[in-house]
């Protein structure tokens, strides 16, 4: 058993070395397919991050009239807290809204003086809503509108910012979808191309897996070899990906922050660093052996 | 031994209108332990497909093949690698192991037998020595001369001292000195109880050999003389 083990090793390697022409051909092909999981792996972690990043910005705020008293504002920041679909409520006084103005237009001394000129504070009191589902804002919205405190309510932005938020959802929901297909195709087409280069490779040795079976070497004998010479190649090529996919990462992580601030490649592979080579070595090595199992198959008829 | 009861064997011609092509017709003959039988008869005759039959590569299209009680024309696939340990073969286009070198190509053998390293090592050299390659030992098939890689081919199927040695044309390529050398080689191996059948239409060889000749003709068996010699 032990002898027989190997044994199958040693032939798997010497013959993986003597071919090493076309498994280097076998290693490239798999190191793409390889890295096209890895890649879609990491659009897919990025791709979530940046939509609840966006999320995370869509709310909707009620501004109360100039009446509305707080102890009111804070039982209904208290009913709409009991709504299951609503994520939080935060609620933003008069002055806090003045305060946040003026610290966004510190820059602008011209909007400034226009406020002081005015000398009341024009803002309004408001409670800024979160809901758990982009679906659900409309729900909340109308259930305020025909609440008992509607004469409190001055308006809704919701209806202003609806259009916004219904793109951004579509657009999201869009290239899910056609991530997934692209996906799916790409994974197929590499998967088959991959499968093929192993097919040429073990062709050239047709004529010696029929010898092997006229001088009595039993199929396990004689398909072993070729299975570690394709999971060889799998690891191989897992190795190369890997850090093909660990300086990609590096290089483009702060490019990306430009765009997106949330979404740190570099610390998403980090954190799935175990995850990303177990996938890449389950892929490679997979991917090695199948496609020799099924190559050798056709040479076994004997 | 080997028992070949009403064996024929029929190929379908490719062309249109062709007969069928017969290349064996009710064969019928034994084979007992340790018997030398000479296989002679023009090409087209019949010999290599008969080797192939008995080897398990083709089933016959009718009659029986025994091998001690294995049915040859009936064996499952699964179990066709245990019969063909029991025979060694030398294989007219030679089938050695492009990517081996000569040494891996007897040792591949030993280790689809179950041999341990030792036995490998102590039989290779044996062997190589005994046809002649030691100095060749490293080299693959493609770097080794046409009579080189016959000696090489016998040597393969020689290693594991099988119990029947089918031998088709082996000594095709040979100059007459190393002919002469296969056939004493052959003959001590049969001697040690190892059963023979050499396909040749060499009549020195035949005349030489002085053992049971089996004569082929189109498929049929022509002639079966203890002590033959070569007839046309």
């Amino acid at each position: 058993m032990f002898t027989s083990l190997k044994r199958t090793i040693r032939i798997g390697i010497k013959s993986f070395a003597r071919n090493i022409g076309i498994n280097i051909a076998t290693i490239f092909i798999i190191t793409l397919v390889i890295l096209l999981f890895s890649l879609l792996f990491i659009f897919n972690s990025a791709s979530k991050i940046l939509i609840a990043g966006i999320q995370e910005k869509v709310d909707v705020s009620i501004y109360f009239n100039e009446d509305a008293l707080t102890e009111n504002i804070m039982e209904i920041k208290s009913v709409v807290s009991q709504i299951p679909e609503v994520k939080n409520v935060e609620y933003v006084s008069k002055e806090e809204a003045l305060d946040k103005f003026i610290e966004r237009h510190k820059e602008e001394p011209i909007l400034i003086e226009s406020i002081t000129e005015i000398g009341d504070n024009p803002f309004l009191a408001s409670l800024n809503i979160r809901v758990l589902e982009a679906s659900q804002y409309s729900q909340v919205t109308s259930l305020l509108e025909n609440g008992s405190f509607k004469n409190l309510i001055n308006k809704i932005d919701y209806y202003q910012r609806k259009p916004v938020i219904d793109r951004i959802f579509s657009i999201i929901s869009a290239v899910n979808r056609g991530g997934f297909a692209t996906a799916l195709v790409l994974c197929l087409v590499s998967v088959f191309i991959a499968f093929n280069t192993v097919r040429i490779a073990i062709s050239n040795m047709g004529e010696e897996i029929s010898v092997m079976r006229l001088v009595g070497a039993s199929d396990k004998f004689i398909k072993a070899p070729f299975l570690i010479q394709g999971a060889v190649c799998g690891i191989i090529s897992a190795l190369i990906a890997f850090i093909l996919i660990f300086s990609f990462s590096y290089a483009i992580t702060s490019k990306v922050k430009v765009l997106a601030p949330d979404v740190s490649v570099l610390g998403l592979f980090i954190s799935n660093v175990l995850f990303i080579f177990l996938l890449q070595i389950a892929v490679g090595v997979s991917l090695g052996i199948f496609s020799s199992l099924i190559a050798v198959r056709k040479y076994l008829k004997i | 031994m080997i028992l070949l009861d009403n064996v024929s064997k029929i190929y379908p011609n490719r062309s249109l209108s062709g007969e069928p092509i017969t290349a064996l017709e009710n064969v019928s003959f034994k084979v007992g332990k340790s018997e030398f039988i000479s296989l002679s008869g023009r090409s087209g005759a019949g010999k290599t497909t008969l080797l192939r039959l008995i080897l398990g590569q083709e089933a016959p299209s009718s009659g029986r093949i025994l091998f001690d009680s294995y049915d040859i024309s009936e064996i499952k696939k699964s179990e066709i690698c245990h019969l063909r340990r029991r025979i060694g073969t030398v294989f007219q286009d030679y089938k050695l192991f492009p990517t081996k070198t000569t040494y891996e190509n007897i040792s591949y053998i030993m280790e689809v037998m179950g041999a341990d390293d030792e036995e490998i090592k102590r039989d290779v050299p044996y062997i190589l020595d005994l046809v002649g390659l030691t100095e060749r030992a490293c080299n693959f098939p493609k770097e080794l001369s046409g009579g080189e890689k016959q000696r090489l081919a016998i040597a393969r199927a020689l290693i594991h001292r099988p119990e029947v040695i089918l031998a088709d044309e082996p000594t095709g390529n040979l100059d007459p000195y190393h002919t002469s050398g296969i056939i004493r080689l052959l003959l001590k191996i049969n001697d040690l109880g190892t059963a023979v059948i050499l396909a040749t239409h060499d009549k020195e060889v035949i005349n030489k050999i002085r053992k049971r000749v089996i004569t082929l003709e189109n498929g049929r068996v022509a002639r079966d003389d203890e002590k033959g010699r070569f007839m046309l």
